[in-house]
């Protein structure tokens, strides 16, 4: 049988430098910019654009205008109404007074002439409060105290159901971790910036990773009572090797979902999809190489602060 | 077949017609949030002459009652946002009634109680008080601005308590049909209210909103431990609309509407278009992929997967619930799980059957071992719904409620279908040809 938990100290090693690398640029990114990753106009003040073309223009068209500006993420957003024809509005991150004159030039000649004395250029506050943000943060962790006690409960049956709790909630910490590093290091790439849209991509990863890690576990509370002969760290082996088709199906599954919208999909929410993506992967990685490993290192007695 | 598949078979047949029904039906319609299908902008202007000087910390306390107000209305994912210096930008999406809303967040609510001696005033006069001296809109005629003069002045009186010394306001029906707001005074302002009532038993305390008289009533004896109402004739919608008022207070300055239109889906349409086509690729794949992977079973579980869509979509019309980019994640995570529940049962069936089952043994194996690993990890996603779901609704984190709530009901609707809706497919289908299939393994994807 292929042992997996065997070389579980690498696994290890090799998500404490992911991790590491994350935490890493982020403290690289709350040094140079006071922010852990480039913020987005939802947290930030930033930039309304007002404008009115004099002829029909493509989103996409005005879209390249303001990414040659380094601007990535613009909301541009159709105005209907009366004498609003060919009228857009688009946020952005902050831009000075100067460069914005520039953006409207570069629209004016490389898109289409723009209507004389329509354009508004306004700094607007953020729109989504830190009191939300901070809202959602408190959510997950008290999700994560409760998670813990209902595993405990639903894996009574077996010794020690504490560590089931403990080692799925460090998985789906894992996980985070995992995309809060892939948001600062795109952010410093790519440009990337880190909107509402963000917290909902972290809440589905949560969510993502304990639904996976639990189906491990339930195989191996099933394995326990049929075979308690065995090992425990052959039980779990088997139990991972059991599991894997279908962790790989449904990995499968979600990525076809995701690759598409990546390839094909609208440029708006292109950074939102590439953040659950690369969360999924970790989700279906953290149950097989980080929850179950972990199982295995306390049972041994492996672990630092926790040795008896 | 047995007698229970047959009555599931029936229940999934009804279901289905329901849901079919609901899901073309047209006046239940498919509400859209901001970021897909736009809504209504209005732009409020800080109504006071250009002069005057406006802090920031006066617009911020503006912007968050503002935000109160509009998601105490009920709507998904507003947009509130302070632009230069005295402008507020309020975006809503699709809502029944933009004219009420636009009013509602508009309003200062200013509530007043003013001495006005041995006199009660008619109800709407228009009255200056001391806490800001000056006129106000109410003096002014439809289209007036503050800055300009005014030639007869209403009379002032003097303010005794305001509306940022109340704790909580509700409406309450008055039991004729008409309704009434009661409300309960901070501790300081009891004291305040109980003293002043007790030495001005006889007189008038008129109730003033936005220097606009509601009621005049007189003090019949001392007002003791900070509780009474406003009654004024008011209906259910302006009893509930002032209460609300009240309780987060009223605006610091008064804003005027400075412009009011509709706008595009926030996310781009383009974006959105293909974002959607993009998406059903995938969905194909994922049908495809289970289809080859799985053969017989497969198509059976698309087939559910197909009704799960159809169940949930009929849901959404049903609650009138928003959809928004975060509430379709949560139905797509939801997906994904149905679609997770139904490899578990075939992955262990397909064990069943290479141990050397027979196909009858491995279907009800696969149902019954599969079953608390879906069960368990289901519960789990539920509890964290109702935790998202509960911290989304008391801090107005509307993007995080919406996403609980479409999660949780695709999770319960998944466990049905995956669950009740294949096995019924797989015993009514399988179950019957049972041994041709077993001659040909390859159906079954062995």
């Amino acid at each position: 049988m292929f042992n997996i938990v065997q070389r579980r100290r690498t696994y290890f090693i090799f998500s404490a430098l992911v991790i590491g690398l994350g935490i890493a640029t982020m403290l690289y990114s709350l040094v140079t910019t006071g922010d852990l990753f480039p913020l987005g106009v939802d947290f930030r003040s930033g930039t309304r654009f007002e404008l009115q073309f004099t002829e029909p223009v493509s989103e996409n068209e005005v879209r390249d205008v303001f990414t040659e500006f380094g601007i990535n993420n613009p909301a541009i957003i159709a105005l209907r109404g009366e004498n609003l024809q060919n009228a857009w509005q688009i946020r952005t991150e902050f831009v000075s007074p100067e460069e914005s004159q520039a953006i409207t030039a570069a629209l004016d000649g490389q898109v289409a002439p723009l209507v004389p004395d329509t354009t508004l250029v306004q700094s607007v506050s953020p729109s989504v409060g830190a009191e939300v943000t901070r809202a959602a943060f408190i959510a997950v962790l008290v999700a994560a105290v409760i998670i813990l006690v209902y595993i405990m409960f639903a894996f009574r049956q077996v010794p020690n159901s504490f560590r089931y709790g403990a080692c799925a909630v460090a998985a789906m910490l894992h996980d985070l971790f995992i995309i809060f590093g892939f948001a600062a290091i795109t952010g410093i790439v790519l440009g990337w910036e880190v909107d509402a849209l963000f917290l909902t991509a972290a809440l589905t990863v949560a969510g993502f990773s304990l639904q996976d890690t639990i189906v491990v576990f339930d195989r191996i509370r099933e394995n326990i009572a049929r075979r308690p002969q065995e090992r425990y760290e052959t039980i779990v082996n088997r139990s991972i090797l059991e599991t894997i088709h279908r962790s790989l199906a449904t990995q499968l599954n979600a990525m076809f979902v995701m690759v598409a919208i990546l390839l094909f999909g609208g440029a708006s929410i292109k950074p939102f999809i590439a953040v659950l993506l690369v969360g999924l992967f970790s989700g279906t990685y953290s149950s097989i190489f980080t929850a179950v490993p972990l199982l295995v290192a306390w049972e041994k007695n492996e672990i630092p602060f926790l040795k008896t | 077949m047995k007698r229970r598949d047959f009555i599931w078979l029936a229940i999934i047949i009804l279901l289905v017609a329901g849901a079919g029904w609901l899901a073309q039906n047209p006046d239940y319609p498919i509400r859209q949030g901001l970021d897909l299908q736009g809504g209504l902008q209005v732009l409020l202007e800080a109504d006071l002459p250009p002069e005057a000087e406006i802090t920031r910390d006066q617009m911020d306390t503006s912007r968050q009652i503002i935000d109160q107000r509009v998601n105490a209305l009920g709507v998904t994912e507003p947009l509130v946002q302070v632009e230069g210096e005295r402008r507020i930008l309020v975006e809503l999406p699709g809502i029944d009634n933009p004219e009420d809303a636009v009013e509602l967040i508009q309003e200062t609510a200013l509530l007043e109680f003013v001495d006005t001696g041995t006199q009660p005033l008619p109800e709407g006069m228009c009255v200056r008080t001391t806490l800001n001296q000056g006129p106000s809109r109410c003096e002014l005629a439809p289209g007036q601005t503050v800055t300009e003069t005014i030639t007869t002045a209403a009379p002032t009186f003097e303010t005794i308590l305001t509306g940022a010394d109340l704790r909580t306001a509700q409406s309450e029906p008055d039991g004729f049909g008409g309704y009434f707001v009661s409300f309960a005074l901070q501790p300081d302002a009891a004291e305040t209210f109980a003293e002043y009532t007790s030495t001005h038993v006889g007189q008038f305390l008129t109730i003033v909103l936005d220097k606009q008289v509601i009621s005049s009533p007189q003090i019949n004896s001392a007002i003791e431990g900070g509780a009474g109402t406003i009654t004024g004739d008011f209906s259910l919608e302006e009893a509930r609309r002032l209460a609300l008022q009240l309780r987060f207070g009223s605006l610091p300055i008064p804003f005027s509407i400075a412009s009011t239109r509709q706008i595009g889906a926030t996310l781009g349409e383009l974006s959105i278009e293909a974002s959607i086509r993009a998406g059903t690729i995938g969905v194909a794949v994922v049908l495809l992929f289970m289809f080859i992977y799985y053969r017989l079973p497969g198509l059976l579980a698309n087939v559910a997967l197909i009704i799960y869509a159809l169940l949930n979509f009929a849901i959404f019309k049903g609650l009138a619930v928003t959809l928004t980019l975060p509430a379709i994640t949560g139905f797509l995570l939801s997906t994904g799980m149905a679609v997770d529940a139904n490899i578990l049962v075939f992955e262990r069936m397909k064990e069943e059957l290479r141990k050397g089952s027979s196909l009858r043994e491995s279907i009800a194996t696969g149902f019954n071992r599969a079953w608390s690993s879906i069960r368990d990890s289901n519960i789990a996603t539920l509890v964290i719904c109702f935790i998202l779901w509960t911290f989304g609704r008391n801090f107005g984190a509307s993007a995080v409620q919406g996403f609980a709530l479409t999660l949780a009901i695709g999770v319960m609707i998944s466990m049905f279908t995956a669950v009740v809706v294949t096995r019924t497919f797989v015993n009514v289908i399988l179950g019957r040809a049972a041994h041709w299939i077993s001659a040909r393994k390859w159906l079954l994807g062995i």
